[in-house]
């Protein structure tokens, strides 16, 4: 039995907005029948504000397709299509209180419609390269297919890296047969493309798996000394973040020029790099431009479920820094 | 609200009549029935009686034919890894598409790490086997076929006799999985050529965790645990008592109940079926509707997904199954759905009502009452759903 929570199961016992938008102006049609699920969503978009003044959706799915649907509906409606277009399957799934990770591409599912949607509004073309395979890694939601595709566009031939960069493996760790298994069978056809070299190739059962998790907690603990010692107490720990909270209220907004400003961001997120280091990944300042604050992510959050969480984390401590109302937007 | 549980090819209730006979073997009657003394002897005497019950429940010619095993899985196991070590010449297995993952996931793995020839032999639309395939599919290569008696999801039953005769003929060993058969319909080994058998204990009102492979006197046999003289040295480890007892019980009532199986219970499975056929549209029994187990009964609702439905009949205190992909955790339905080629339009909405001699008149109305409405409910959110009678609406998802 799937341990959904009670908010899954108010949205699937009770879905707010199902059915058919006679008004619709833009729809997003997604899923595949042969995954069981599939989603119709249905938008009413004012062209003068563009904002979604009312949505709908149909879907065929199990219990948490129907829910995130539904949620994703609730989320939507009254937000501009800016806004909206923000919107993750993460916000979705927190909106639920948590997906079981065997059914985070439910949210995706929604995320992906919602795309699909503003796309057909906009007479864009919209095709998704989303590929599911089968889930690896259950701590974190991965599949086989994203951590194949990880591993050929970073060249991976280390399972500390196949961590690194997708985060699977780095929970209880009972899938570390099956990453081995992806990483040797995709570097040997690296090998065979001649994208890598033969000596540098994985071969399973070379990795000292305990050693592993091992440095894995150390490196976590010297993370956490030096949290301490930092002369700030900063909360970045995705799990403990609120990435739903709303923004301060602008009260006490300093004026400030560009250039102090870009400097207490650039200090901020100089503050938070240790931390990200210490889980594997890494953020660095692009560009501001306005209340847009543009970052790069690399290493493990690259592709990490929990790479929104770690942007609401960002933003918090850069809105606590500057008392500004900032955005961060992620760029690649 | 009283439950309604029409699930019993998962599992079952244990009889409140086996519990009572297995609990003097946990406090008093606890001895090892290999030991020298009386709390031995007292023990060695009630799973010897334990064994009878299960030779007459399948008609085996010999007590010693019963090997107790931990359940259907270990059995399925222990039959084709013997098979393979004990038939000289033959490595080849024939198998079904349809079998129960304790087989085919072995068959997998032994085809992957040992490189042994699995043939599946495919089912058609009704789940019934190919004959043709299966004749072909035997040689002097086959060390065994593994065909299940009964088919866990629709129910469909096999013709494991003529098969077995097939497989003789081969010189080949035949195992069948009748974890769903047993108890169900009568069984009686000593008129065919069938030479292993597995039983499951908790799918008879039997504890979890206990079972049985009948291996017929004669049988080339090599025991997969080794360290024990136990079982004839076929099955290595300390009895467990109190479960073989309580087996024991459950075969004798199983035996004492199969008339009420094939009638009441057919009767109720059968005016549910109907039922739900009339009240709801778009839906239709899949397997052999002319071959199958009297309790048990799998259809299949178009343009729906199984888990909504099981979510809802849940709230309505009725368990039952689905073969859906996402009551399962995969992304692909029921293997047994998708081998006898059922779109998947259909194959994600297959419910499986398994019910039991516990069940009721009022349990079928429960389930006529509630389901008809669940079903309507989430159509009106499928987007492939059309009404009654008419073809669904173009829906062509982006990445289908």
């Amino acid at each position: 039995m799937w341990d959904y929570t009670d908010k899954v199961k108010e949205y699937f016992f009770d879905p707010k907005n199902a059915g058919v938008l006679e008004e619709a102006n833009a729809v997003g049609e997604v899923g595949a029948i042969a995954c069981g699920d599939a989603l119709k969503l249905m938008l009413s978009i004012d062209p003068e504000t563009e904002t979604i003044t009312a949505a709908k959706f149909q879907t065929f799915g199990c219990g948490s397709a129907i829910a995130s649907s539904s949620a994703l509906t609730e989320i939507i409606i009254g937000k501009t299509l800016d806004e909206a277009l923000k919107i993750t399957n993460q916000d979705i799934a927190d909106f639920l209180g948590g997906l079981p990770p065997e059914k985070m591409h439910c949210s995706v599912m929604g995320y992906e419609a919602l795309q699909a949607a503003v796309a057909h509004y906009r007479g864009e073309e919209w095709a998704d390269d989303h590929e599911e395979g089968a889930l690896v890694c259950k701590c974190f939601g991965i599949d086989a297919a994203m951590i194949e595709r990880t591993i050929r566009s970073n060249e991976l031939t280390t399972l500390e890296q196949v961590t690194n960069y997708t985060k699977a493996g780095g929970g209880c760790m009972t899938c570390f047969e099956t990453l081995e298994e992806i990483l040797a069978k995709t570097n040997a056809a690296m090998v065979d493309e001649g994208l890598i070299a033969v000596k540098e190739a994985y071969s399973s059962g070379s990795t000292d798996v305990l050693a592993l998790k091992k440095k894995s907690r150390e490196d976590k603990i010297r993370a956490r000394e030096r949290a301490s010692a930092a002369s700030a107490p900063i909360q970045i720990s995705g799990l403990q973040l609120k990435p739903d909270e709303p923004d301060p209220a602008p009260a006490k907004r300093p004026v400030m020029t560009t250039l102090q400003k870009v400097k207490l961001v650039e200090k901020a997120i100089e503050n938070i790099r240790p931390f990200l280091k210490a889980d594997g990944g890494d953020c660095e300042l692009v560009d501001v431009d306005g209340d847009a604050v543009y970052v790069k992510l690399s290493g493990a959050c690259v592709g990490c479920q929990m790479a929104s969480h770690t942007i609401s984390g960002v933003r918090q401590k850069l809105v606590d820094a500057t008392g500004m109302p900032l955005r961060v937007v992620p760029v690649s | 609200m009283k439950h309604v549980y029409l699930d019993n090819n998962a599992t079952t209730r244990v009889d409140p009549q086996v519990v009572s006979a297995m609990l003097p073997f946990f406090t008093e009657q606890f001895g090892n029935a290999s030991s020298m003394h009386a709390f031995g002897a007292e023990v060695s005497g009630a799973i010897k009686s334990a064994r009878k019950s299960i030779q007459a429940l399948i008609g085996a010619e010999h007590d010693y034919e019963i090997v107790f095993t931990s359940g259907g899985t270990e059995s399925d196991n222990t039959a084709i890894l013997s098979a393979l070590e004990a038939m000289p010449g033959r490595d080849e297995i024939i198998t079904t598409a349809v079998e129960h993952p304790a087989l085919l996931q072995l068959c997998d793995y032994l085809e992957k790490s040992r490189g042994i020839h699995v043939h599946v032999i495919p089912v058609d639309t009704h789940g019934r086997l190919d004959i043709a395939a299966y004749k072909a599919a035997l040689s002097p290569k086959t060390a065994i076929v593994s065909i299940m008696w009964a088919n866990n999801e629709t129910g469909t039953i096999f013709p494991v006799v003529e098969l077995a005769e097939l497989a003789k003929e081969a010189g080949a060993l035949f195992h069948t999985d009748a974890v769903q058969a047993v108890g169900k319909i009568p069984i009686d080994l000593k008129s065919t050529q069938i030479d292993m058998l597995s039983i499951s204990g908790h799918k008879l009102n039997a504890p979890k965790g206990i079972g049985v492979l009948y291996v017929r006197r004669g049988t080339r046999f090599r025991s997969l645990l080794k360290g024990g003289h136990q079982e004839r040295g076929r099955r290595a480890g300390t009895e467990n008592t109190p479960a073989i007892v309580g087996l024991g019980k459950a075969a004798e009532l199983a035996l004492a109940h199969m008339d009420v199986e094939n009638t009441r219970v057919r009767e109720l499975r059968d005016r549910l079926e109907k039922g739900l056929l009339q009240r709801i549209p778009n839906c239709f029994v899949t397997g052999d509707p002319y071959s199958r187990l009297p309790n048990t009964c799998n259809i299949a609702f178009e343009f729906i997904e199984g888990e909504g439905m099981l979510l809802l009949l849940n709230r309505e205190g009725i368990a039952c199954s689905s073969g859906s992909a996402c009551a399962s955790g995969s992304l692909e339905p029921s293997h047994v759905m998708r081998a006898m080629n059922i779109p998947y339009t259909a194959a994600h909405g297959a419910l499986r009502f398994s019910l039991s001699r516990d069940n009721t008149d009022e349990d079928v109305d429960r389930v006529l009452d509630a389901l008809p409405k669940i079903v309507e409910k989430l159509r009106a959110l499928s987007p492939f759903w059309a009404g009654a009678g008419e073809a669904p609406k173009t829906f062509n998802p982006v990445y289908a």
